[in-house]
């Protein structure tokens, strides 16, 4: 899709809500430097949300939003869960079918667009809960892996069923004391990175969101790996502070106290060789890129 | 639905020719074929222009799936795979619609169920897939042999459910389903039903229609919801979210839906009724007695008729080809002069009598049988000696050596 498609009649235009023009005007769509930094000054596709206060869900959001790398051409798929309480408010067309099947959706998804327009870049992200990627949807989530299937995974990890009212996850730390972990969960955090690495994933990264920069480098990386050669699976921390008993303010620390480097969200990046290669080769032109529009700056300057 | 303007007379990349599917499917030679069931859906496929096949492997319908990966290596379909279970494969084929695919699956008894939570999804979602359902044992102990229990699950997704008599209702109306189904004003998935085995693994005659013609492609943007494809702007279909609880609007908005869906399997009925020539088939409905089923007990019915010919009993049938859009209107008419109506069912519960029961007048004309279940064989013998033991025309005989 292009800007084009989302322009009306200008004589309408000023009846319009604010948001609708906003994106009109300062949409980054075709924009290839599209980033966080855009936030603020530019449409991201997220308007208002009805998210916590100070939920790091929500600057998660803002963050991937902000980062898409094509998104006139990207198609989400959600999960039941506190993401399916934003995505209403998300201007790319995005899917809300079952809890657990997101992975299942995507494949299928992918598939027909690629069958529909084998000439197009579409993409596809999954965005879930822990709940819905590692417990009840595990399956689908690494029979996707299995099959190579051309899509990222996204898993928001707050280590528990936040939108359910704090039950035990498979994320959850070992003995922390939950809703239906009365006396402690019992076995340890499920190690859903290094599945997925052994799963068939080319590029896997475990972090947190407390750095917008860091966030929109993943998200890059992990779409364009996704594009041309494999799945992808991103863990992001995002803390459900309501859950763990943390003020809206507290947020932003809780996730630096949990990226420290003992701590159990410290930066892990796995890169397979052939998205190795193409990261080095995605540098390489972009620095072109970016060496000829300064270029181009300086002999209009001069 | 599809489009008729652009593709007709254009050929697709096999070759085949996008046909009108009225002119296809009424007016161009038939080729008459010995096929089983399973070799028949495979056929309807070739012909169906299909985009995303997604298969899983359950009794008995793990032939006609794999046959008709035969035809995606041949270039027929658009993609195929295997999916990791029935509720995997009804999500995939789920997120194929959802990007603007026309989509075909099959599935089988247990797998019909274990796949139960995403048929509702796929009404609600107005997504036009259509899915084989071959019938067999639901319940344990585990049984793999016909049984239409499966069915009564269905009847309350809002899916259009028809159910198939032969090999060749299967062929034709998989190319019509397609036609109703994906009607702008209906919209809604299909499951089109046959007893396993009696017709999937049974060879039949089927007048086949030539493999050199298709039907036209499925247009996503003739839905009446958006195409999750990013070529139209995205709406925010719920300005405030789901499950925001103390809104009275998000209530109205889901009662509203749920509304809506089944309008939508009402107004197929004029689609239904064009494209299959009714909803219901009859025979001598001036008779005293009536036999009204569905699916292979039809073919029990009929020759049960003849069986009581012979001993100059009178009795009428009534064929039952969709089960929804429900044919009210039309079982009223058809057993208005009926005193006695006898429905045999492939099943325990008499899901079907109940809803004829529901249906007409003076409901107690109804005798809710013969059932076989558990994949026994329905004798025509069996109907008769119903029939005739109801009505006091005979002692009941002994069906020795019959009836497993």
């Amino acid at each position: 899709m292009s800007k084009e498609k989302i322009k009306i009649s200008e004589d309408l235009f000023d009846i319009m809500p604010s948001d609708y023009q906003d994106l009109v005007k300062s949409s980054t769509y075709g924009k290839e430097d599209r980033g966080w930094k855009d936030i603020g000054t530019s449409k991201e596709l997220i308007e208002q949300h009805s998210l916590c206060a100070g939920c790091p869900e929500s600057m998660a959001f803002r963050y991937i939003l902000a980062s898409l790398p094509n998104p006139e051409d990207t198609v989400m798929v959600g999960s039941t869960g506190c993401t399916s309480l934003v995505f209403p408010m998300v201007a790319v067309h995005n899917i809300h079918s079952l809890f657990g099947n997101q992975n299942a959706i995507a494949s299928g998804l992918k598939r027909a667009l690629s069958v529909r327009f084998p000439d197009r870049t579409k993409d596809v992200v999954v965005l879930a809960g822990d709940g819905a990627t590692v417990d009840i949807g595990l399956d689908m989530t690494l029979q996707a892996w299995f099959r190579q299937e051309k899509f990222t995974t996204i898993c928001f990890d707050n280590e528990l069923y936040a939108n359910t009212g704090g039950q035990e996850s498979g994320l959850m730390q070992k003995g922390f004391v939950a809703k239906m972990a009365p006396v402690g969960k019992l076995f340890e955090k499920v190690r859903l990175p290094e599945i997925a690495r052994e799963s068939g994933c080319h590029y896997v990264v475990n972090c947190t969101v407390s750095k917008p920069s860091l966030v929109e480098k993943v998200i890059r990386n992990a779409v364009h790996i996704a594009r041309e050669i494999g799945p992808t699976y991103l863990q992001l921390y995002t803390p459900c502070i309501l859950e763990i008993g943390k003020n809206s303010m507290e947020g932003l620390q809780e996730m630096r106290d949990s990226e420290k480097p003992t701590e159990r969200f410290a930066y892990k990046e796995y890169v397979s060789e052939p998205a190795k290669q193409l990261l080095a080769e995605l540098a390489a032109k972009d620095k072109e890129r970016k060496a000829a529009a300064k270029q181009l700056a300086g002999q209009a300057t001069a | 639905m599809a489009d008729t303007r652009s593709v007709i007379g254009t050929q697709n990349k096999k070759g085949q020719t996008f046909t009108d599917t009225w002119k296809m499917m009424n007016e161009a030679p038939r080729t008459p074929s010995f096929f089983t069931g399973s070799e028949v859906i495979k056929e309807a496929l070739r012909r169906a222009s299909c985009d995303v096949m997604i298969a899983y492997p359950i009794t008995p319908q793990s032939e006609a799936a794999a046959l008709i990966g035969e035809l995606f290596a041949e270039g027929y379909i658009g993609d195929y795979f295997r999916g990791e279970s029935e509720f995997a494969v009804m999500s995939q084929c789920a997120g194929a619609a959802f990007g603007g695919a026309r989509v075909f699956t099959t599935t089988a008894g247990p797998g019909t169920m274990r796949a139960m939570e995403n048929f509702p999804m796929w009404s609600g979602a107005r997504l036009p897939i259509q899915m084989i359902v071959t019938c067999r044992g639901i319940n344990s102990p585990l049984s793999i042999q016909p049984d239409t229990l499966e069915i009564a699950y269905l009847l309350n997704t809002g899916m259009l459910v028809w159910h198939a008599e032969t090999a060749q209702d299967f062929f034709d109306w998989i190319l019509k389903g397609y036609m109703v189904s994906e009607e702008p004003d209906v919209h809604l998935p299909l499951a089109l039903c046959c007893d396993g085995f009696f017709v999937t693994h049974t060879k039949d005659v089927v007048n086949l229609t030539p493999a050199d013609m298709c039907l036209p492609p499925y247009d996503p943007y003739r839905s009446p919801v958006p195409c999750m494809d990013m070529e139209c702007p995205p709406v925010r279909m719920m300005r405030d979210p789901f499950v925001m609880k103390s809104n009275y609007i998000s209530y109205a908005t889901h009662a509203s839906w749920q509304q809506e869906i089944w309008a939508a399997v009402e107004r197929s009925r004029k689609h239904s009724i064009h494209w299959l020539d009714g909803l219901i088939d009859t025979e001598n409905t001036d008779a005293d007695i009536m036999i009204v089923a569905s699916g292979t007990a039809v073919s029990q019915g009929r020759e049960a008729i003849r069986l009581l010919e012979e001993e100059g009993v009178r009795c009428g049938l009534v064929k039952v080809k969709t089960l929804r859009p429900w044919p009210e209107e039309e079982i009223r008419e058809a057993t208005k002069n009926a005193k006695h109506i006898f429905v045999p069912e492939f099943n325990v519960t008499g899901w079907l009598a109940k809803e004829i029961k529901a249906t007409i007048p003076n409901h107690e004309r109804v005798h809710a049988g013969p059932h076989v279940c558990g994949g026994m064989t329905m004798p025509p013998e069996i109907i008769v000696n119903e029939i005739k033991t109801t009505l006091g025309l005979h002692k009941s005989f002994v069906m020795a050596g019959r009836g497993s």
